[in-house]
């Protein structure tokens, strides 16, 4: 018990069967027949939500750890960006067998033509690299190059909202305002931030959090 | 399969009124697609594509005419008729109009008809509709988004009305306006569109036969979500050329710009006649998805009415003027 707690491998499990939890409600609504008059769209919009939240969450552990004491955010990072990409992957297997049917040569069109499919898809690949490179040995292996590499989360976090913005009709304020958010998770790493929080806390007479490089 | 099933089951618009008809046979599609398509699609849900979302107090219609004009595809059943619109008055979700438009209510109505005109003035609804006999026309009913229905709509055919109010020889277009008052059509409130809502056609597709102005859906008053008290029905053209919940008819000489083309002119045009070859700029409008459907089917021109009304287009570039 002692050495599951010294792991974290109890709250991680935890935090795990929460991630299923989305999965889990769309499967009860599906089998409820809770999913509405176009079933394959509820799907694509309910999985390709998630990926979105898991995004910015993933976003997010990186300035908590910065602004607060705790160390436990960065625990957290990979895996709730491996469930951005486990949902995404549930969003175009959706696309591709319920919703297109393996009509490849309609799938290929909207790919290079439709502007929202194709970010989407770019999203998809650049999160592949990331997900293959998140086991602890990659870590070790890549050193510091696997920062540089995990960066690419910024570019796909961007095309993520692209994606978003550029599917909707007429009502852009949801992906708008999930683009606010992006846009502040993202200042949260720039060294102008950084400078202004040192500022704070040194103004404050703290000891200043940021100065902990992470 | 599934396809299959629904095909053989084809309600018949005279059997509506039996709601246990279709409710068995929601049972049976229930069933045979839980079975048929397990795994994968149980996720989808396409198993048990939809239940009973709520009661309906849908007022009977009483004395039209049965079956006026036909097509043998099966319905879509009145729940997904009835919870799957677009109606940006109430809510830019699809499942939001059935909520949002609960407490709306559309009487009294009285409808404008103004501009180039021998007859104008402001009517009830009910002058407006009483020289008229009703009839019902099931009709597929295509969206721009590319899914589609087949729904048996109650109404009169619009030219009946046009004669009526005798346009000028100035009359070329007739516009159409949905009622415009946020505290009634919550959705208003914000600028999601350019309200109130504006659609139009040109006037010798105004009077084709096809055209109609429906006031009720299976043998029901129209729902507040899909447009009440009176709607246009127009079923070749995508489905936001039939525009909801209609306050003024204004016969003008110039063609009427509609609210999607003035929200976005690359996307939407006047016409909107649906076309396969003719793509929406961000999607496809090759195939579309029939509600209750799996596979996709492929998008028909004119949305099957080609031989009534490619007509009123000959000669005309139609990726022009889409
Ligand atoms: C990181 C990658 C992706 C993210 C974050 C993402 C996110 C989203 C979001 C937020 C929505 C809208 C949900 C809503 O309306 O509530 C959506 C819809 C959609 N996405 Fe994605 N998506 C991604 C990748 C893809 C890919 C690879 C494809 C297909 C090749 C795809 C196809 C679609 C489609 C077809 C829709 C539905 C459009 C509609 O309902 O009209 N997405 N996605």
């Amino acid at each position: 018990m002692r050495r599951i707690l010294q792991t974290n491998a109890l709250p991680k499990a935890i935090v795990f069967v929460l991630c299923l939890v989305p999965l889990g409600l769309l499967l009860w609504d599906g089998w409820h027949g809770q999913l509405g008059a176009n079933p394959i769209e509820k799907i694509m919009r309910r999985t390709g939500d998630w990926v979105l939240y898991f995004l910015l969450l993933t976003l997010t552990m990186t300035p908590l750890r910065k602004t607060s004491a705790w160390r436990w955010p960065l625990r957290y990072r990979r895996l709730l960006g491996l469930f951005a990409f486990f949902y995404v992957i549930l969003h175009f297997l959706n696309y591709l067998v319920l919703d297109q049917f393996f009509a490849w040569d309609e799938i290929v069109k909207d790919i290079v033509k439709r502007p929202y499919i194709t970010v989407g898809f770019t999203a998809l690949l650049l999160l592949i690299p990331l997900a293959v490179t998140s086991t602890d040995n990659m870590m070790r292996r890549l050193g510091r190059d696997w920062k540089k590499l995990h960066s690419l989360v910024y570019i796909i976090g961007v095309l993520a909202i692209l994606h978003y913005l550029w599917l909707v009709k007429a009502d852009n304020r949801t992906p708008l305002i999930y683009g606010a958010l992006l846009l502040l998770l993202l200042l949260f790493r720039t060294p102008w931030f950084d400078r202004l929080w040192k500022l704070r806390r040194f103004q404050a007479g703290g000891q200043t959090v940021a100065d902990r490089r992470l | 399969m599934l396809i299959k099933i629904r095909k053989d089951n084809a309600i018949l618009a005279s059997e509506i009124t039996d709601k246990s008809v279709y409710q068995d046979r929601r049972q049976f599609i229930k069933a045979s697609g839980t079975l048929a398509l397990a795994g994968a699609a149980s996720l989808a849900g396409i198993g048990a594509l939809s239940v009973s979302r709520e009661a309906r107090a849908g007022k009977k219609i009483s004395g039209y005419k049965e079956r006026a004009y036909v097509t043998d595809e099966p319905l879509t059943p009145i729940e997904d008729v009835t919870h799957y619109n677009n109606f940006y008055e109430f809510s830019t979700d699809k499942e939001g109009p059935a909520v949002m438009a609960r407490a709306f209510n559309p009487h009294p109505w009285s409808i404008k008809v103004e501009g180039e005109v021998g007859k104008p003035g402001t009517y009830q609804l009910e002058d407006f509709i009483k020289p008229h006999t009703l009839e019902e026309r099931i009709y597929r009913f295509r969206c721009v988004e590319a899914w589609s229905m087949v729904i048996p709509w109650v109404g009169i055919p619009l030219a009946n009305v046009i004669k009526r109010f005798e346009p000028t020889s100035k009359a070329k277009y007739v516009e159409m306006v949905t009622l415009y008052d946020p505290q009634r059509m919550p959705g208003q409130q914000r600028a999601v569109l350019n309200w109130p809502y504006v659609e139009g056609l040109r006037i010798d597709e105004a009077m084709h036969p096809l055209t109609m102005l429906a006031v009720g859906l299976y043998g029901e008053e129209l729902p507040n979500q899909n447009g009440a008290p009176l709607r246009l029905v127009v079923p070749w053209k995508y489905g936001f050329k039939n525009i909801k919940s209609i306050v003024t008819l204004r016969f003008t000489a110039q063609e009427p710009k509609n609210t999607w083309q003035v929200t976005n002119a690359r996307e939407y045009g006047f016409y909107a006649n649906v076309n396969p070859e003719v793509d929406h700029p961000r999607w496809s409008q090759a195939r579309e998805r029939r509600i209750g459907e799996f596979l996709k089917r492929k998008t028909v021109m004119f949305n099957g009415y080609a031989d009534e009304v490619a007509g009123l287009y000959a000669g005309m570039n139609l990726h022009k003027f889409f």
